[in-house]
């Protein structure tokens, strides 16, 4: 692996994050997979690790670090197992609009309970009819005196249903369209807000996906996140600042998937030989570890981008969620070639790194439209 | 509630090589951890303080590098690390070492309870825990599975035997070792790996601890290795399976008895 000269901290928090994995996510991860439980356990050993607050300010119980030590814990759990690593990450995907947009007093109020993974949290945008086109919102947010009333309902929500603090994005004028929808932050609990149906999912299965039904439930307005009507644009820049992270997590799956097909790989003989000794695995295996190198470069690169204040930042954490889930998909499917039947059995690790890595191109915008934001960014510049 | 907890570096059980001469372990270039058994004598001592307050002191002896043991035990939890290390140690013994920590511990002065691991992976012995408490003259309970209760002074806790196990009572301060079955060690926080990287490890000589001399090293020691070999790998069983296992087992177990 190459030498990204990481500082004291950021060696701290990869070595702890790793033994966290080795010691309590692997063995696990394939019970998690087959109930579909969600993980509290290792939620709280990730709480009493400290490492929730990594990507937080100090003054809000953080370890003050951002964007690219979130991606060292997220890339370190991911190689154990991704769905676990996501309730992790999902819930600082929650946190950053409030990171981002939120008053000093807001994040007084709810910060430091995340930070110290008291509390979960989660970010709710999808709807039914709003995918990939996010400003099709549906869900309403109606200003009554000191409070709004939340009418809808977000579905495919990570962590739903298991988080405490929601970033819900509503609208709060619809002629305006995607100038009128808003941010708000809601807790579970507060009457109005319930779950719908709990998704049996393909892979990442030992994370919650949920629906989030609004239901006449009211929030006092100070749970406005900024100003009405930047809540589009809020949940735009919270996504160009969070996409290394799932380019974290891709990265993860590719690693560990090819770490797991040349361990199989070593000890694996066919035809008297090991079948390291074969031309065309090791290729296969050249190739995997030059493109999870490639990802990893792309991922770092960008997180530290974004945690260095630049600007202009959409485009490349673009590139970097979309190169590093389609190396992630590729890898997956490469070790499961490499386990040969093996890799087709569930009682073998590869198939789940396979079934993990396909939602990495789905969600957080897929990567069609990671290739839109892309492509906008270069002709934006080339006019210039 | 003032805890010490004795802890010894050892090598990882991954990685033991034997010096041949020496008779020793082999240190040199090799991978070392906190004897596992001690890692769950650091968690109880933790868990006390958590429940009772007060503090926990890990303390070792050992060659300087010996330093990275007891920032892993801040890294854990622990409130202070003491090193005890000193050419005039070399070649002690499981007397000459747990007289040397009990030196230590009554420098130390102030403690309500000792916890040590019930062995070391390496020596095997179990003998350092039993000896420190010895050397003070306190009470001891060893193979310690459960810690029922302290109160008033006094702690009762269960020693695992190869039956079950027995209910002991003894007055504080005293010394406990402890079996894995106690716990299940924490891992370290992030908070107390910067803590342990910024702790000062205090380091004493045997001067420091007015240690006498011919009761440290090789010359304080009753016994001496005079043999260290490794025990022949088992060679691998042999199974019967399907009909006739019975009867062929029986005709091979006899060919054995001629």
């Amino acid at each position: 692996m190459i030498d990204y000269l990481l500082n004291d901290q950021q060696i701290m928090i990869r070595d702890l994050c790793r033994q966290i994995t080795d010691e309590k996510i692997r063995p696990a991860a394939a019970e998690y997979d087959k109930n579909e439980k969600f993980p509290w356990d290792i939620v709280k050993v990730i709480a009493q690790a400290d490492l929730f607050g990594v990507y937080i300010e100090e003054k809000y119980g953080g370890m003050g670090g951002g964007v690219f030590e979130l991606c060292l814990a997220t890339e370190e759990f991911s190689k154990g197992c991704a769905g676990i690593a996501l309730c992790y990450s999902a819930t600082a995907l929650g946190a950053y609009p409030l990171i981002l947009y939120g008053s000093d007093e807001q994040k007084q109020k709810y910060l430091p309970a995340i930070a110290r993974g008291e509390r979960l949290a989660a970010f709710g945008l999808t709807e039914p009819a709003a995918g990939s086109d996010a400003s099709a919102l549906q869900t309403t947010a109606e200003k009554q005196g000191d409070h709004y009333i939340l009418n809808g309902v977000k579905h495919f929500i990570t962590n739903g249903g298991d988080a405490e603090i929601y970033t819900i994005i509503a609208m709060t004028d619809k002629e305006k369209g995607a100038r009128g929808a808003s941010l708000f932050l809601v807790e579970k609990g507060t009457p109005g807000f319930s779950f719908g149906k709990k998704e049996e999912k393909m892979g990442i299965r030992a994370s919650s996906t949920r629906e989030l039904i609004f239901n006449d439930c009211k929030i006092p307005k100070e749970n406005l996140l900024g100003r009405e009507g930047m809540g589009f644009i809020a949940a735009m820049k919270t996504f160009d600042k969070s996409r290394p992270g799932i380019g974290a997590q891709a990265l993860g799956i590719a690693q560990g998937a090819l770490d797991e097909a040349l361990k199989y790989a070593k000890q694996r003989k066919q035809f008297e030989k090991s079948i390291t000794s074969f031309q065309g695995i090791q290729w296969m295996l050249a190739d995997m570890a030059t493109e999870v190198e490639a990802a990893r470069a792309l991922v770092y690169a960008s997180a530290r981008e974004v945690d260095a204040g630049k600007k202009d930042i959409g485009s490349h954490s673009a590139m970097a969620k979309m190169y590093a889930s389609d190396v992630a998909m590729k890898v997956a499917v490469d070790a499961v070639q490499i386990f040969g039947g093996y890799g087709y059995m569930r009682e073998y690790p590869a198939e789940k790194y396979m079934r993990d890595a396909k939602i990495t191109q789905i969600y957080e915008g897929t990567n069609q439209i990671q290739r839109n934001i892309i492509a906008a960014g270069l002709i934006r510049d080339s006019v210039r | 509630m003032n805890i010490i907890v004795c802890i010894k570096q050892v090598p990882d059980t991954a990685d033991i090589k034997i010096d041949p001469v020496a008779k020793r372990l082999l240190r040199e270039g090799i991978k070392s951890m906190i004897n596992p058994f001690d890692m769950y004598a650091i968690e109880e001592g933790l868990r006390l303080k958590e429940k009772l307050g007060g503090k926990v002191t890990a303390l070792t002896m050992g060659p300087p590098q010996a330093e990275s043991a007891l920032r892993e035990a801040v890294s854990l939890g622990c409130d202070e690390a003491i090193l005890i290390s000193d050419g005039a140690f070399t070649g002690s013994d499981t007397l000459a070492t747990s007289y040397a920590l009990s030196c230590a511990i009554k420098k130390i002065k102030d403690y309500d309870m000792i916890f040590c691991g019930k062995q070391s992976l390496d020596g095997d012995t179990a003998h350092v825990g039993p000896g420190i408490a010895g050397h003070l003259n306190i009470p001891q309970i060893v193979n310690v599975r459960k810690i029922q209760d302290i109160k008033e002074g006094r702690v009762t806790a269960h020693r695992m035997t190869e039956y079950g196990y027995d209910v002991l009572e003894a007055e504080l301060p005293c010394l406990l070792t402890v079996v894995k079955d106690i716990n299940v060690p924490r891992l370290p926080s992030l908070k107390g790996k910067m803590k342990a990287k910024s702790t000062a490890i205090t380091v004493w000589k045997a001067a420091d601890i007015q240690a006498e001399e011919n009761r440290i090293g090789a010359k304080g020691s009753a016994t001496e290795v005079w043999k260290v070999t490794t025990s022949p790998a088992r060679p691998q069983g042999k199974i019967f399976e399907g009909e006739g296992a019975v009867d062929q087992l029986v005709l091979t177990l006899k060919g054995l008895m001629k």
